[in-house]
């Protein structure tokens, strides 16, 4: 009998999610996978394991948790509240999770999309190359209280480290570079489509995520006869109502409205975090720019890991301070620490 | 427009072979022989490769690969020869889907025919008689888009949509048949009722078609629907499956 992480309660949307599958695109099936990636590359590098590992995504509000066994954990993405056993747990962290222990983890206190990595990974059944659910396939489902879900083995023992992450979970500016769609945009739309101050509208799911904003739709030139053709997440399409529609990681694999742009990859952790209201502007890079851009992103994410720091407990929040011993190791003033038998 | 096949970036996610402005037989021909020349090529740059109704799609990574690393390599393998008149790649199958057309399983069977200009029966006989291709599989896993019909069934998508159709319905505009494969609004016509799935998440093959392959849909009797749908575990739904040489 393998170990476990037991739900014990959870919000409505709390998936298993790793990378994504990659093969069944031709087969009319997206990459799937965690709609912020980035998370992942956290995870792994608090816990020291790979990004491969599976970790639970946690839409807006975590749940309850509880292991069979003493468990490494890392906390990534949008910031939630978090209590081990009513003790608050800094996020952005590693800790570790002492079998039968309760896990809290409350909404999100900006941005959308947390994560809970466990050390080893979660090792549900492999589907179709991945253990990420694809909700808008069918594949998986989302996970809900009294599920349990086996742990993998944990070859790590590190806790206590946390890495310092820039603010990725309200807005700002995405860069965007041109797609096979752009030209069919005027000059004077694709102008004001990057002058434009867009509010992420609550519309928003692993699919996609509409844009609203005030002012006149965007309209392309030939909006109505665009042949149907391939989709990639961080495509920028423009509906029928004139609203841009950021399509995610789960958006479906071909489409016939005309895209505008697409988001750079290592944007699109940003616009997945905005949450509902967060202002978003697009800024068209040059094509080598983005390159170099999403090359320099790739590096960083690939050693995270150089950033980790101890995690220092705020003394405040240690709450049986009086039962630690402060004064252990520190030197006497008196006496001399060579003398023998001291 | 330029001419086609022209060869556009896809962000920095990958590059576009598009042989047409629109749909046709042979631009569809084109970009399902084209894909499989390119996977036979094996470039160690192209993480995988589909097709859409006239292009086809080389996932790269740009970043990483200079894209005029590949669109060299497609350009000298595009003029290698005339992928519109390229023959369909080898292997692929025929499907024989036994389909419940009209009554209440498929409710606008008459509304359809009556837009396509013919009486119910007529319709009945030549969409269970068509053989149409799989132009594309798309929107969901295993979802296919098929064609063409003959001219007098290119008939347009509902204003409003249909609140749902369930899954496996067979459903027409546009000159084309698409199997649905999970229960879905839309705006195409439901004339028929399939009990094949697409989509099959806890099979060896989850997904059963490719597109190139062709599929007709012989009509069967409710009474034979009803004992296909009571019998069949595998989500066949009684199909019959040929090897095309």
């Amino acid at each position: 009998m393998s170990d476990v992480i037991e739900i014990l309660s959870c919000g409505p949307a709390v998936t298993v999610q790793d990378r994504g599958r990659t093969g069944f695109l031709a087969q009319g099936m997206t990459r799937g996978g965690a709609a912020d990636d980035l998370a992942l590359y956290e995870g792994a590098a608090l816990l020291g394991q790979s990004p491969d590992l599976a970790a639970l995504e946690m839409v807006g509000m975590g749940g309850s948790f509880r292991v069979t066994t003493d468990t490494r954990i890392a906390l990534t993405g949008a910031p939630m509240t978090a209590l081990l056993d009513n003790a608050p747990l800094a996020w952005n962290a590693s800790h570790l999770l002492p079998a039968g222990a309760t896990l809290n983890i409350g909404g999100a206190r900006k941005g959308t999309y947390g994560y809970l990595h466990l050390g080893g990974g979660i090792d549900t059944p492999v589907m179709m190359g991945a253990r990420g659910a694809h909700l808008s396939a069918g594949l998986g489902a989302a996970l809900s209280a009294g599920v349990t879900l086996p742990i993998g083995p944990d070859k790590g023992d590190t806790v206590g480290m946390t890495l310092p992450v820039a603010d990725r979970f309200e807005g700002g500016r995405i860069r965007i570079t041109a797609s096979m769609q752009t030209e069919q945009f005027d000059g004077a739309t694709q102008e004001r489509f990057t002058a434009t101050a867009f509010r992420r509208d609550a519309r928003g799911n692993r699919m996609g995520v509409r844009m609203d904003h005030d002012g006149a739709p965007f309209v392309a030139a030939d909006q109505l006869t665009i042949v149907s053709d391939v989709i990639v997440p961080g495509d920028i399409q423009i509906a029928g109502d004139g609203a841009p529609f950021v399509l995610m990681c789960e958006c479906q694999t071909t489409g016939g409205y005309p895209r505008i742009g697409s988001v750079l990859p290592c944007d699109m952790p940003r616009v997945a975090q905005a949450a509902a209201g967060a202002s978003v502007t697009f800024e068209f890079v040059p094509f080598e720019e983005a390159r170099a851009i999403q090359t320099r992103a790739t590096s960083e994410r690939a050693t995270l890991a150089s950033a980790l720091v101890p995690l220092l407990r705020n003394p405040r929040d240690i709450r049986d301070l009086l039962s630690y011993q402060l004064i252990s190791g520190a030197i006497s003033a008196t006496s001399d620490p060579f003398t023998k038998g001291s | 427009m330029t001419d086609t096949p022209r060869i556009r970036r896809v962000g920095l996610q990958g590059l576009l072979v598009q042989f047409g402005d629109a749909m046709s037989e042979p631009a569809n021909r084109a970009a399902i022989a084209f894909r499989a020349a390119v996977d036979a090529q094996n470039w160690p740059q192209v993480r995988e490769t589909s097709t859409s109704l006239v292009s086809t799609f080389l996932s790269v990574d740009l970043a990483a690969t200079p894209p005029e690393q590949i669109t060299d390599a497609l350009t000298e393998l595009l003029h290698t020869q005339d992928w519109y008149s390229a023959p369909l790649p080898a292997g692929r199958t025929l499907w024989e889907i036994p389909t419940l057309y009209g009554t209440d399983a498929a409710p606008q069977l008459e509304e359809a025919a009556t837009a396509a200009g013919v009486d119910p029966d007529t319709a009945i006989a030549e969409l269970s008689q068509a053989r149409v291709r799989v132009l594309t599989i798309g929107f969901a896993p295993g979802q296919p888009y098929t064609g063409e019909l003959p001219p007098h069934w290119d008939i347009p998508r509902q204003q409003a949509l249909t609140k749902s159709v369930p899954s496996g319905a067979l459903v027409v505009a546009i000159r084309q048949l698409i199997v649905f494969t999970n229960a879905s609004p839309t705006g195409w016509r439901h004339v028929g009722q399939t009990a094949f799935r697409n989509f099959r998440p806890d099979s060896a093959t989850p997904i059963a078609l490719t597109p190139g392959d062709e599929m007709c849909f012989p009509s069967v009797s409710e009474a034979e629907y009803t004992r296909i749908t009571a019998q069949d575990t595998s989500g066949d739904g009684g199909a019959q499956r040929v090897v095309l040489k």
